[in-house]
């Protein structure tokens, strides 16, 4: 069986729906993040498949450029992630509600 | 020359913003003296333009466009031409005099910086209304002069009675000014132009019907300004201004620009004559109604106030029978002799501390001698007595009347002059002859300040040789640019017996009112419960009527609207589409319950709704465009 287009992007979506679920059930903030990456791999498959298949390089650069972004948004989220856990000793969601409205 | 126009035109505006600069400071002396000089200057200029328009010259210039949108074109143009010269010197001697009049009148108030400002700002007002080359400058002047009216109406305001006269002055030009503006957009609409020029050299061409409407409602307009029945209240009810103000605004300035406007429009109303008969008719009716109001009134300033309407009447008379050279020529003399009787009316109340009943004074000739004779002075031209401006002005205008063969104006006008020199020299008897009631009341009187008789002064010698100097000059400048009528009685013998015969009827009229007030005042008790004396003392009852069926009406309508419409449906609805934005809110405001998981299925909800709503529009839109091609 040959490998089409439509076959990456069921792959996208269904990574995008798993990130989209992960986002919303997690309490764990640890667990979030893992969801946000797959939601931007998601992406990332999605762009590089379309790129492939046009035969036009911009998907893949953007990829590329969104996979730079996503590791410096892990890596000051960690560390925010790190700290907060040093302060309360935990890195559940719900207990996160200073910002009430 | 332009410069000259130039400074009689803006030395007012300068003075009235000098002195608004310290409008709310205490009395400084030297506002009312600049702006006095600055009158001064105009005056000077205006005397100027005046010899250079004697020469046979005019002067037009165009300022500066004013509005310029497609065909319409209106610039700020002024013009001094035989009619506006007449006009400008008019108001620049009355308001220079006036003016200083009133730094002694108005020494001891405090609003002394403010009043000088609203005054010179009239005059400036004035002087737009009368220099203005086209129909909506006029207009403009028109309005300043009513806002300025406005302003001084209601200088002392926080009597009640004064700010309620204002707005009854206000809002009754308000309603003249609405005709008289239908007027002017009529002219545009048929014309395709407000210069006068333009106007008057095509208004011939136009249907008859519509030049009988443009001339209604251009007269309309005037009755306003000139307070002619029905639209007169506002003008007794408007003596409740500081008395320098009545004399400049109502008396000799600025209820004549009616007049003025209809001199001006001459080769409109030439073209209506039956327009021109109702206001000949109108003005008679008024010139005798405001006489007879008169003949009774207890209050000094009213008397004078309805005599100013009954002028105004007779130079309605005037120009609805298309001698405008006459109506203006008695517009001219009125302006002087009137000014100068209210100026002494001012001098009387101050020395009688604000007291208005002449029955409450008496006397007054031994302590105030200079008043006495300027009153009696002024009276007599009023009245009409050979040499005096009164004679040569207003006799004329009977002559008018006879020659053109209105015996029936001509007898109504006859008789009103009868009463005019009656109710005049009641005045003049009450106030300065007999014993000194005044006394009674714990009043001792003072003459005013010298130099308030000096400044009033000049008005008394215009108002004795205004007359019978200017008469001939005049006529030869003016007609220049307006009809020139004479009226001549070409029988010797009417001619003499007719004079003659004015003459000693007013005269009789003097002598009987000295005889029945000089002496001692018997109030008969008979004659003042009588029904007519009731009817001339309570105005005609028109004020009451007024009030009946206008004020009280709107009253209750606008107390409808209040509380039905406003309160039940504006405020209503107003209120109730806050009260569901408010209501939202308060559901809605769980949702930023601070926490982080909800807030992302929110955020996940709305990345949905907006990806639904992209793919339905997209299709829409595609559907849509595929149908057209």
């Amino acid at each position: 069986m040959e490998i089409t287009l439509t076959h990456y992007l069921v792959l996208s979506t269904v990574l995008f729906a798993i990130g989209l679920i992960g986002v919303m059930r997690r309490k764990n903030l640890l667990m979030l993040f893992f969801a946000t990456e797959i939601l931007l791999n998601a992406v990332n498959i999605g762009m590089a498949a379309i790129s492939h298949y046009r035969g036009d390089y911009t998907g893949q650069m953007f990829a590329f450029f969104i996979i730079a972004i996503a590791a410096s948004e892990v890596a000051v989220g960690l560390g925010l992630l790190i700290v907060w856990y040093k302060r309360t000793g935990k890195i559940d969601l719900d207990q996160m509600t200073s910002m009430r409205g | 020359m332009e410069v000259y126009l130039y400074i009689a035109l803006f030395a007012p505006l300068v003075g009235s913003l000098f002195a608004g600069l310290f409008g709310a400071y205490p009395k400084m002396l030297f506002t009312g003296v600049i702006a006095s000089g600055l009158l001064f200057a105009s005056f000077v200029s205006s005397a100027i333009l005046l010899n250079y328009v004697l020469t046979g010259h005019t002067v037009h210039v165009e300022m500066m466009t004013w509005i310029a949108a497609g065909d319409l074109y209106i610039p700020f143009g002024f013009v001094v031409d035989q009619v506006s010269v007449t006009m400008m010197m008019v108001v620049s001697v009355v308001s220079t005099v006036v003016h200083v009049y009133s730094i002694g009148y108005m020494a001891h108030d405090k609003g002394f910086n403010r009043f000088f400002s609203y005054l010179s700002a009239f005059v400036f007002s004035m002087m737009v209304l009368v220099m203005s080359d086209n129909f909506l400058g006029l207009f403009i002047g028109w309005e300043g002069v009513g806002l300025c009216s406005w302003l001084l109406i209601g200088f002392w305001y926080h009597k009640e009675s004064a700010t309620w006269a204002a707005n009854e002055a206000f809002i009754m030009n308000r309603i003249a000014d609405l005709a008289m503006l239908i007027g002017i957009f009529m002219m545009y609409w048929n014309l395709g132009s407000l210069q006068y020029d333009v106007v008057f050299a095509n208004v011939a061409t136009l249907p008859m019907h519509i030049i009988t409407w443009i001339g209604i409602f251009l007269f309309i307009g005037a009755m306003g300004k000139s307070a002619q029945f029905p639209l007169h209240t506002w003008l007794a009810d408007a003596m409740e201004g500081p008395t320098p103000v009545s004399a400049l605004i109502h008396a000799a300035t600025m209820v004549t620009a009616g007049v003025y406007l209809v001199v001006r429009a001459n080769p409109i109303y030439s073209e209506i004559p039956d327009v021109g008969n109702a206001i000949a008719s109108l003005g008679a009716f008024v010139a005798m109604f405001a006489a007879t109001m008169a003949l009774v009134n207890r209050d000094m300033k009213r008397i004078i106030a309805y005599s100013t309407l009954s002028q105004l009447g007779y130079m309605f008379v005037a120009a609805g029978l298309g001698a405008y050279w006459v109506a203006l020529f008695h517009l001219m003399a009125h302006a002087f002799f009137k000014a100068l009787l209210f100026l002494g009316a001012g001098n009387v109340m101050h020395a009688m501390h604000d007291e208005l009943d002449p029955f409450k004074m008496g006397g007054l000739k031994k302590s105030m001698k200079g008043t006495w004779i300027f009153m009696t002075l002024a009276s007599v031209a009023l009245a009409g007595i050979y040499p005096l401006a009164g004679f040569f002005s207003k006799d004329l205008i009977l002559e008018v009347a006879f020659v053109e063969q209105h015996y029936i104006l001509y007898t109504v006008l006859l008789l009103t002059a009868g009463l005019t020199a009656f109710y005049s020299f009641r005045l003049v008897a009450l106030i300065f002859h007999g014993n000194e009631r005044h006394l009674e009341h714990g009043i001792h009187p003072h003459e005013a300040y010298s130099f308030m008789l000096y400044a009033m002064a000049p008005l008394a010698v215009l108002a004795v040789i205004a007359g019978m100097v200017f008469k001939t000059p005049y006529y030869l400048m003016v007609t220049n640019l307006l009809p020139a009528m004479t009226y001549h009685i070409h029988n010797h013998t009417t001619f003499w017996i007719m004079t003659i015969g004015t003459q000693l009827f007013v005269i009789a009229a003097i002598t009987y009112a000295y005889k029945k007030y000089a002496k001692a005042v018997k109030v008969d008790k008979k004659v003042e419960s009588g029904l007519l004396y009731q009817l001339l003392y309570n105005q005609y009852y028109i004020p009451k009527i007024y009030d009946e069926v206008f004020s009280k009406p709107y009253l209750k309508l606008s107390k409808l609207a209040w509380k039905e419409i406003d309160l039940k449906i504006v405020d209503a609805t107003v209120d109730g589409i806050a009260n569901v934005i408010y209501q939202t809110g308060e559901k809605t405001h769980t949702m930023q319950n601070g926490n982080l998981s909800s807030m992302l299925r929110w955020m996940v909800i709305g990345l949905v709704v907006l990806l639904v709503l992209a793919v339905a529009f997209t299709a829409g839109y595609n559907a849509v465009n595929l149908q057209a091609m």
